[in-house]
């Protein structure tokens, strides 16, 4: 028996900002679950299940929320499901809410990804002593800046690339109202005599620290024939996971994200990324990954990468679009930031991105990574119902 | 909107569950050290290698491991390499086990390894599981899980629905059970002892201990190669009710109820039932919820009054019904799961054996 068609017909997420003093966690997830509800035209009896997914619990020093967020949610009586794969979470939580609906479990699934880094301190929370284990002193900069100094000598990319990608996201954050920075008098030269923070990656070439959270409501063919609003179709989605440190392990192109991607690709028939899809909102934190992804899914041939970053093909009015929204470089609620890629990506095949908007922008994928560049979630949606 | 039809229509079987022997502490071995010979256990009793499994989940608590990513570490060893299709819940094993069924359903995999792990030795989990209450009106209170679990008992008490010599008799009951369980922590004559937090004394409250456990899961023809006597999942549901203990009838488990209902329990009668009771009190309610009559076997393996590591007892419940069914010692067997303060939310799985 195949599987039941995925679409998403509701997609609501809070403005990122540093602190959301004005409102408790719960307060803030149902925030973004309502505007969903809304662009779905639903209530809270339509949603037979709630998939909620944050990265770990010490960013707000709460164990196991969603007991808490029950209320809030709407998820009493209902089954409730709390994922937890790292930074790749947002993701993997729409996957797993998608697979509810594929595997006919539920009709319609509210899915929802959240972090209100102001409760705490991430780096702390990152950074807790273990006996007998190397710390992670430094936090994700320190962990990643060896990597993309390893892509740049792999690749023989110029120095400047990074740059250009920070230059170019917090330029489309500007036209995304939801995005956290809105960097208004930002230019090339700013973020090139940023302080350097972990060498090569600049404070501007960083992500921030963003209280946000991102819903979707997922449905079937049934429930997608009654929203009001053109639904986004999901044509494949897949997650991939591999260990954190072994031997002829490749921290810049992981075999992990290859393999997730080709999965996606085979599920939704595309034979060629670069031809079959109109954009991509990818999990870039620190500038250098998107030259990186752009390889490791498939858009450039190793070591070509950062070529189409300099040549301009994803700028918003590129050839192939990267992270139309700001990305993570703009708006970075860890545990919520994979879905937001996911949301985006639904946004744009749409039609309801506003500003950054892609003219006919009909396959987008969304992807998100975490861990030690280990865990892959990613999923390919279309202005269409899948075919087969 | 639910359907009323039962979802998918591939039949999914438990066909191995491994645990470890659970103990009051682990010092000795890291989480990974603890996971890993249950891994190769439940794989040994398949026949199946790591990179046969089709898809991944497992189930932990970084708030437990007292570090962030803590499921990482785990993975490690696995060894998913070459990349695995992999999962994670913050959530007790059993919940792991649910995703990796509906993953199952779509298609996407044959075979699936489900596996969850705790330590509850390093700290004080009475403590530690304040954490999961709402954090700005009842957290920094401290209300810690046996004084809560208390003031259910009370209630139970106070309407007439039990006694403490009747609690005092469910602890016995699953104690002495636990004594054919090789795996269990605290087994065999226990003394009741003194009140921890009125009404309840030690013999009503689980022990502290960690532990881990490993099952795979695997559909259709798949599932007879692997198994003998598949213990066939019939239905699968959970639920979650209100946080607020104020708003709950702390005598009742409607959410567990529900979930049974949904997973098709109540059609026909079980002889068996593993629940997730971590509290004499709670078996009493789970018992009247789920209308467990006296013919119904209710935790040979002693329950989790017996051994109950964080984040797998719910899991080994599952395990247990399924290894009885594996054996023949059962035909319909209820297993559920349990998580968060009083009951709060609540898995039920309805697993049959083929007929003999």
């Amino acid at each position: 028996m195949s599987k039941e068609s995925v679409a998403v017909t509701g997609i609501g997420q809070t403005k990122h900002v540093a602190a959301r003093r004005d409102v408790s966690i719960a307060g803030l997830v149902r925030e973004a679950a309502r505007r969903a509800l809304e662009d779905a035209a639903l209530t809270w009896a339509d949603i037979d299940a709630v998939v909620i997914g944050k990265a770990p619990d010490f960013f707000e020093g709460v164990m196991m929320p969603e007991l808490y967020l029950a209320d809030a949610l709407g998820a009493v009586g209902k089954p409730m499901l709390r994922v937890h794969t790292a930074g790749s979470v947002g993701g993997s939580t729409a996957l797993v809410a998608a697979n509810l609906v594929a595997a006919r479990v539920h009709r319609t699934v509210l899915t929802l990804a959240y972090e209100k880094q102001s409760e705490s301190n991430a780096m702390w929370g990152l950074s807790l002593p273990i006996p007998f284990q190397q710390p992670l002193l430094a936090g994700a900069g320190g962990f990643f800046a060896p990597h993309i100094r390893a892509y740049m000598r792999r690749s023989g990319a110029p120095d400047t690339v990074g740059s250009l990608v920070a230059y170019k996201d917090r330029r489309n954050a500007l036209k995304n109202p939801y995005a956290h920075l809105h960097e208004h008098d930002i230019t090339l030269e700013k973020v090139q005599s940023s302080p350097m923070l972990w060498d090569p990656i600049r404070y501007s070439e960083t992500c921030p620290s963003s209280d946000g959270a991102c819903a979707m409501v997922l449905t079937d063919r049934a429930g997608a024939a009654r929203s009001p609003r053109p639904p986004a179709w999901m044509l494949g989605g897949a997650m991939r996971s591999e260990p954190t440190l072994f031997a002829g392990k490749d921290f810049v192109s992981p075999q992990a994200g290859k393999d997730c991607a080709a999965d996606v690709y085979r599920q939704a028939g595309v034979a060629d990324p670069r031809r079959d899809i109109d954009a991509v909102e990818m999990y870039v934190p620190f500038s250098w990954y998107e030259p990186m992804w752009l390889e490791n899914l498939g858009f450039a041939e190793q070591g070509e990468g950062w070529k189409l970053t300099e040549s301009g093909v994803t700028e918003l009015d590129g050839d192939l679009p990267v992270n139309m929204s700001g990305g993570v470089l703009s708006t970075n609620p860890i545990g919520a930031s994979g879905m937001i890629r996911f949301a985006e990506a639904a946004l744009q095949v749409r039609g309801q991105a506003g500003e950054h908007q892609v003219d006919g922008a009909r396959r987008v994928l969304g992807h998100a990574y975490g861990g030690g560049s280990q865990f892959f979630s990613m999923w390919l949606v279309g202005d269409r119902p899948p075919t087969s | 909107m639910t359907r009323e039809e039962a979802p998918g229509h591939r039949e999914i079987a438990v066909v191995a569950f491994a645990q470890t022997d659970h103990r009051r502490t682990s010092d000795e071995l890291s989480e990974v050290e603890m996971l890993m010979p249950v891994l190769h256990q439940v794989l040994d009793r398949t026949g199946l290698n790591t990179s046969d499994i089709g898809f991944t989940c497992s189930g932990s608590s970084d708030y437990l491991a007292g570090r962030a990513f803590s499921f990482t570490l785990a993975l490690d060893g696995v060894g998913a390499w070459p990349p695995i299709s992999e999962s994670h819940v913050e959530m007790d094993g059993a919940w792991a086990l649910y995703e990796a069924w509906t993953k199952l359903l779509t298609g996407d995999a044959d075979t699936a390894l489900v596996y969850s792990y705790g330590k509850s030795s390093p700290g004080s989990v009475r403590d530690v599981l304040t954490r999961q209450l709402d954090p700005y009106y009842v957290a920094p209170l401290w209300p810690d899980s046996v004084a809560l679990a208390a003031l259910q008992a009370q209630a139970l008490i106070d309407r007439g629905e039990t006694d403490e010599p009747a609690l005092a008799q469910v602890a016995a009951r699953n104690r002495a059970d636990a004594a054919a369980n090789s795996h269990a922590q605290l087994t065999g004559c226990v003394p009741q002892g003194e009140y921890v937090v009125r009404p309840l004394r030690t013999g009503d409250c689980p022990p502290v201990g960690d532990g881990a456990a490993a099952v795979i899961l695997a559909a259709g023809e798949r599932a007879r190669q692997l198994c003998a006597r598949p213990a066939w999942i019939r239905g699968i549901d959970h639920r979650i009710e209100a946080h607020g203990l104020g708003v709950r009838d702390l005598t009742d488990s409607p959410s567990a109820r529900l979930a049974a209902e949904r997973a098709g329990a109540f059609q026909r009668p079980v002889d068996t039932a593993e629940l997730h009771a971590p509290f004499t009190a709670q078996e009493m309610i789970l018992r009247k919820a789920l209308r467990l009559g006296d013919s119904v076997t209710v935790n040979p393996s002693g329950g989790a009054l017996a051994a109950n590591p964080m984040m797998a007892a719910g899991l080994i419940r599952i395990g247990e019904a399924a290894a009885r069914i594996h054996r023949g010692e059962s035909d319909r067997a209820l297993a559920h799961a349990t998580s968060g303060p009083c009951l709060q939310q609540n898995l039920v799985a309805v697993l049959e054996g083929d007929p003999r």
